[in-house]
């Protein structure tokens, strides 16, 4: 997306922003505070989704490409995450890695065939490519087909903590999360960041510069699916369950509309728009087909009238970068 | 008799069934690519639109007893129709944003589509009843050939090849070729150019919601009968490439054989094997194979 979407510049390259940092404490703040008054099992699915829609918005809010199919990552890693804790017996932490490289594997693969398209093309590919790996995870023998991988153990974190007492299990998807929101802002922030900013804003004039944008592309979906791929076995384990809605194409829509109402290329929008996309679920729930008309119309007047987001709007209020 | 070990009964009726699929890939990738070339927007609505046009033959039949053929004109007319409408009061305020905004409000609006249907009708698939003129069928002496299914094939190549004509060798279609170029050239020769494009949208839509009435006898009528579909037309647009008409309709009836064979061969990767041409395609020719790179 171009200007519009981040239509706040960012005004230094290198260290970290004052106010970026009180947002940031604001945050670990209210995940650190938030499980005393509300149910920490909400709070760790916000966590998990918080962290997917950050890795899909660090691909379309800095790069400019459009996923429409990061659910394959998500989902694919929490099948094997799912499947290595049940069937193999790993340790948690042992478990949600090998979804993580499992993603990035399957990212590596994928992004090789979107790159060679651009623009609407690039996310009609990555589509394709999810409804394949939706379709390879409803016929593979270890995914159960309709019902997933149920009963997962939570198991022993390093086979010393156990992860079934629930503030232990918060305690280490807060960390994973803040691990990986970092890690995200790092990427951004890098002089590595500054390129892929440079081909969302204009790739030819990139390439002129003697940038290789193919691989810097390359490098961001790899990074993206990757991180989607940690959410997704984190969000396994503390659910114990893998099931064909993480892989389903209703997903990958999700992750995006929790980014764009959020706001799309903010650093903190995609958090708040995955709390407030999984609250608003949480309430409708009992509503049926209500919550797919509501997500829907949520899309047409964030597109039409509000296409900076909840964070992006602050932003451009206070007129710095969030 | 067989053919590599495949009974032919077996193996014409797959392909029959492939060159149905085949029909309704292309007259929805030809309705996509209608409206990218004037829109350059990806139709996202263009399955729940497919879908709507089923529904609205089926409200037509069972609350209004209109008919089949007056469906085939009606519903599309209906359909396309509420497309003008969101041209109007949506898509036209997008054109000047980045492409990719057209595909999420697309998306937005075949969610809210798809949920209220779903809320209306329930999630159950509904039986339409085939019209009696095409009921039955006829044996070709290697295979039998129900006669609805002779028609839907026919009556989609008809509208394919018309839709390409028009398009490729009418005055209308040069305006239409000629606004795709250069819009504003052609507003300066005095053609109205932002109706043209409603126009478009509204066609393109009406296509989607023919293949719907003509899908309604074979399938079951259903909230998510697009909604699948629709990501294999856009793999289908992908390995067409946007840039012909005949390319587009090519690749759907080719495809839809190609599936069909996977079918009797392997049945397992029926459902993947469009996906995997997609990559295929991808690696070898990745603008597609009637697409231009620009």
């Amino acid at each position: 997306m171009t200007s519009n979407a981040a239509a706040v510049p960012i005004a230094r390259t290198s260290g970290v922003l004052r106010h970026q940092q009180i947002a940031f404490l604001a945050m670990a703040g209210f995940f650190l505070l938030a499980p005393l008054v509300v149910y920490p099992m909400f709070l760790m699915k916000v966590m998990c989704f918080a962290l997917f829609a950050c890795a899909f918005n660090l691909l379309i809010g800095y790069v400019g490409l459009l996923s429409f199919g990061h659910a394959m990552f998500f989902g694919m890693a929490s099948y094997t995450s799912a499947h290595a804790a049940k069937v193999w017996g790993l340790t948690p932490e042992l478990a949600i890695l090998f979804g993580t490289a499992c993603a990035c594997l399957l990212g590596v693969a994928a992004g090789l065939l979107a790159i060679r398209r651009q623009g609407i093309y690039f996310a009609m590919i990555t589509l394709a490519l999810a409804q394949m790996v939706y379709f390879f995870s409803l016929q593979a023998p270890f995914t159960g087909g309709e019902d997933g991988i149920q009963a997962v153990p939570r198991g022993k974190l390093f086979g010393l903590i156990d992860l079934n007492n629930v503030w232990a299990m918060y305690a280490f998807v807060f960390a994973i999360f803040i691990g990986g929101f970092l890690l995200i802002y790092r990427i951004v922030h890098s002089p590595f960041g500054q390129v892929l900013k440079a081909i969302r804003e204009n790739e030819s004039r990139a390439v002129s510069l003697g940038y290789d944008v193919d691989r810097y592309k390359l490098l961001a979906f790899v990074l993206s699916a990757t991180l989607a791929g940690l959410a997704g076995g984190t969000k396994a384990i503390v659910f114990q369950l893998a099931s064909l809605t993480d892989v389903h194409w209703t997903m990958s829509g999700e992750v995006v509309l929790m980014s764009l109402v959020g706001g799309l290329g903010t650093i903190f929008g995609p958090v708040v728009g995955a709390a407030v996309i999984m609250a608003m679920q949480n309430y409708l729930a009992h509503l049926g087909a209500w919550v797919t008309i509501v997500q829907g119309a949520i899309f047409v007047v964030c597109v039409l009238a509000f296409r900076r987001g909840i964070v992006g709007e602050i932003a451009h209020a206070i007129r710095k970068p969030l | 008799m067989e053919i590599f070990g495949v009974p032919t009964q077996a193996l014409f009726g797959q392909l029959l069934i492939g060159l149905i699929n085949g029909s309704f890939y292309a007259l929805l990738s030809l309705g996509l690519a209608v409206i990218f070339g004037q829109l350059n927007i990806i139709n996202f609505a263009h399955g729940a639109q497919y879908m709507m046009g089923a529904f609205c033959a089926y409200v037509l039949l069972n609350e209004l007893a209109i008919g089949y053929w007056w469906s085939l004109l009606l519903a599309p007319l209906i359909v396309g129709a509420t497309g003008v409408v969101i041209e109007r009061l949506m898509l036209s305020r997008l054109y000047k944003l980045d492409h990719l905004y057209g595909l999420l409000l697309t998306f937005g609006l075949a969610l809210v589509l798809q949920g209220l249907f779903r809320h209306e009708f329930g999630s159950a698939g509904l039986p339409y009843a085939m019209p009696e003129q095409l009921t039955g069928g006829r044996d070709l002496g290697f295979m039998f050939l129900p006669n609805y299914r002779a028609w839907v094939i026919v009556a989609s190549l008809a509208v394919c090849l018309g839709t390409w004509y028009v398009i490729e060798r009418t005055k209308l279609g040069s305006y239409l070729r000629a606004a795709t170029e250069n819009p504003a050239l052609v507003q300066a020769f005095g053609v109205n150019v932002p109706r043209m494009i409603t126009l478009t949208y509204g066609f393109g839509v009406a296509l989607a919601a023919l293949a719907g009435v003509m899908a309604a006898p074979i399938y079951q009528v259903s909230p998510t009968m697009g909604a699948d579909l629709i990501i294999v037309v856009f793999a289908v647009v992908v390995i067409g490439g946007m840039g012909s008409i005949l390319g587009a309709i090519v690749t759907g009836f080719g495809l839809g054989l190609i599936e069909g064979l996977t079918k009797v061969f392997y049945p397992e990767a029926s459902n993947t094997v469009i996906f995997i041409i997609m990559a295929i395609v991808l690696l070898l020719r990745p603008a597609g194979l009637f697409g231009t790179q620009k």
